[in-house]
């Protein structure tokens, strides 16, 4: 019997996402900048507005973001500006 | 000059003609071809073989007979099936067949047989496929293959073969390595080629192809929100009305179980969206697809609208496009919500019966939410048409009917803390944002009932977040 050879086209995007290690945690928060992202969901500012209170009574630094809203992806100059300016970042997500 | 002729002994008038090909080479240099079997003609001493056709690809041969003249390598005239004086215009020759009709239809070359064309483009370099192409050992495995590979929603796939992609692409004029758009989540490129190997696995036939690219684009459309259609924790996915000629054409249900199995193309033009945002896009359920539950419909959810009577304004029609114009709308939807309602027999009536039913969409006390679409059946159409009324009517009867007292629903009311806004206690509150209820005809006959596809709760953002109606090019 031959072995007859079958082919498929890759129905993918023919992609692999790098995979980067995750940076492990700052030791200290002493002189970080601490970003607040909100994803524009109700109740998000609620929350962020309470860890921002707390972590500013520690003495830390907070920058706050936003993307526009939360059915849509946020942009890439969002996400830039707290790649270039925060240590640690806290998401607002979900209800 | 050089004359070429291209049969097959399967064909009555290649026969018919034999006579007439000894007569042409007696006195002109003339290259015979065979599609079937090179030993025919027998009285010429048979023909050169072209079983595998590649000749008759090159000549672009459509019907046999055809006798072609060339002045050097220039094609200068040609004929196809038996015409006596094209034949002798053609050869340059007189008195071609005494004896026979003056005419006679060829018949079909093995060219065009079906599968042919696409086989012959690829095997001759003019279809070129980019994707990868994945050898498998033994065609058994090929479902278990995407399986493995991940490709499947979890039913089994039709193996994205190259020629089932390249018989899928004759479905469009659109050129295979052009790009749709950007698909997401991981935004990655959609080329017609790529939603044709998905169309193929979801098991499109190529005339539904100019369907699936229209649903793939309005997917796409910003006000569409795919993304965050994809990642929401609710349960909605795309759900696909086709309105048009284009429905009829390629035998859509609209009728009897629409929303139901069953039919070919309901059922797969919605889960080719599917595995293009799965294998394309990369969105996958635990990944960036964060549904709590979900719904059956993820797998596939798309039907036509019943446009038969013409009093009625078909959907496709309500949104801005001119009648006869098959489109494609796309809304985020949930399952399906039966609403019984046999008694009424007024416009008035059941539209507030079908008004209790449309309030239950995210939470009977929630308002300006998700939108929905409410499917009417047959039966309920014929109460409405019965008493006068058609599409306006029944949507203003249902937006009345949907307007209900704040304070019934501010958090709190009936001892439910989900509600409203406790201020807006003492107004009259739409259960719809304006355009998120859409009313469309489907079902067959037999029952007093319609049915509720509920929307998505990111509905709420009118601006952000739209059913989208795209034209399907003809």
């Amino acid at each position: 019997m031959t072995q007859s050879t079958y082919q498929m086209l890759d129905p993918t995007a023919e992609l692999s996402s790098e995979r980067r290690a995750r940076r492990s945690p700052p030791a200290s928060l002493d002189g970080a900048t601490i970003g607040l992202m909100s994803i524009s969901k109700e109740r998000s500012l609620e929350f962020l507005d309470t860890v921002a209170r707390r972590l500013t009574a520690r003495g830390l630094k907070i920058a706050r973001f936003e993307k526009p809203t939360h059915t849509k992806p946020a942009s890439e100059a969002v996400i830039q500006a707290m790649v270039e300016r925060c240590d640690v970042v806290v998401v607002g997500l979900a209800d | 000059m050089e004359l070429v002729a291209v049969v097959k002994r399967d064909c009555k008038t290649c026969r018919l003609v034999e006579p007439v090909l000894a007569q042409i080479r007696e006195r002109a240099p003339l290259a015979l071809y065979s599609q079937d079997d090179p030993s025919f003609p027998e009285s010429l001493g048979g023909a050169q073989d072209d079983t595998a056709l590649e000749r008759s690809w090159r000549l672009r041969i459509e019907i046999v007979p055809t006798l072609i003249r060339f002045e050097g390598e220039k094609e200068v005239a040609r004929i196809a099936g038996w015409d006596r004086a094209e034949w002798e215009r053609v050869a340059q020759q007189s008195r071609l067949g005494p004896g026979l009709p003056a005419f006679q239809p060829g018949c079909g070359s093995r060219t065009q047989e079906p599968g042919m064309p696409e086989r012959l483009a690829l095997a001759h370099g003019d279809l070129r496929l980019n994707s990868r192409r994945i050898d498998v050992a033994d065609p058994e495995d090929a479902i278990e293959v995407a399986y493995d590979r991940g490709w499947s929603d979890g039913l089994p796939i039709v193996p994205p073969t190259p020629l089932r992609v390249a018989m899928m692409l004759s479905g469009t004029t659109r050129r295979p390595d052009e790009v749709i758009g950007l698909i997401p989540p991981n935004l990655s490129e959609c080329t017609v080629e790529k939603a044709a190997a998905n169309a193929v696995m979801a098991g499109c036939r190529p005339e539904y192809f100019p369907v699936v690219l229209a649903v793939i684009e309005a997917a796409l459309d910003p006000r569409f929100s795919m993304h965050g259609l994809l990642a929401t924790l609710w349960f909605s996915g795309p759900v696909v009305i086709v309105n048009g000629p284009v429905a009829r054409r390629i035998g859509m249900n609209s009728g009897g179980n629409a929303l139901g199995q069953g039919n070919r193309a309901n059922a797969t033009i919605g889960r080719a969206l599917q595995l293009v945002i799965r294998n394309v896009g990369g969105g996958l359920p635990g990944g960036v697809d964060r549904a709590v539950f979900g719904n059956p419909g993820k797998y596939t959810f798309c039907f036509a609208e019943d446009e038969s009577d013409p009093d009625w304004t078909p959907l496709s029609v309500a949104r801005g496009f001119k009648p006869g114009t098959s489109t494609v709308t796309l809304f985020h939807g949930d399952g399906v919500q039966g609403i019984s309602a046999g008694r009424s027999r007024t416009p008035e009536g059941l539209a507030r019966s079908l008004a209790m039913g449309l309030c239950a969409v995210c939470h009977p006390k929630l308002a300006e939410w998700a939108g929905a679409i409410l499917v009417v059946s047959p039966d309920h159409y014929a109460i409405f048409s019965e008493g006068g009324w058609r599409r306006t009517e029944i949507e203003a009867g249902l937006r009345e009917a949907l307007r209900r007292p704040g304070r019934d629903l501010v958090q709190g009311a009936y001892g439910v803390e989900e509600g409203i806004d406790p201020a807006r206690a003492e107004e009259m509150v739409d259960k719809f944002n304006e355009g998120a209820l859409l009313v469309v005809r489907a079902g067959g006959r037999g029952g007093l009932m319609s049915a509720v596809i509920g929307g998505w709760s990111a509905q709420r953002k009118k601006l952000e977040v739209q059913p989208v109606t795209r034209e399907i090019p003809t």
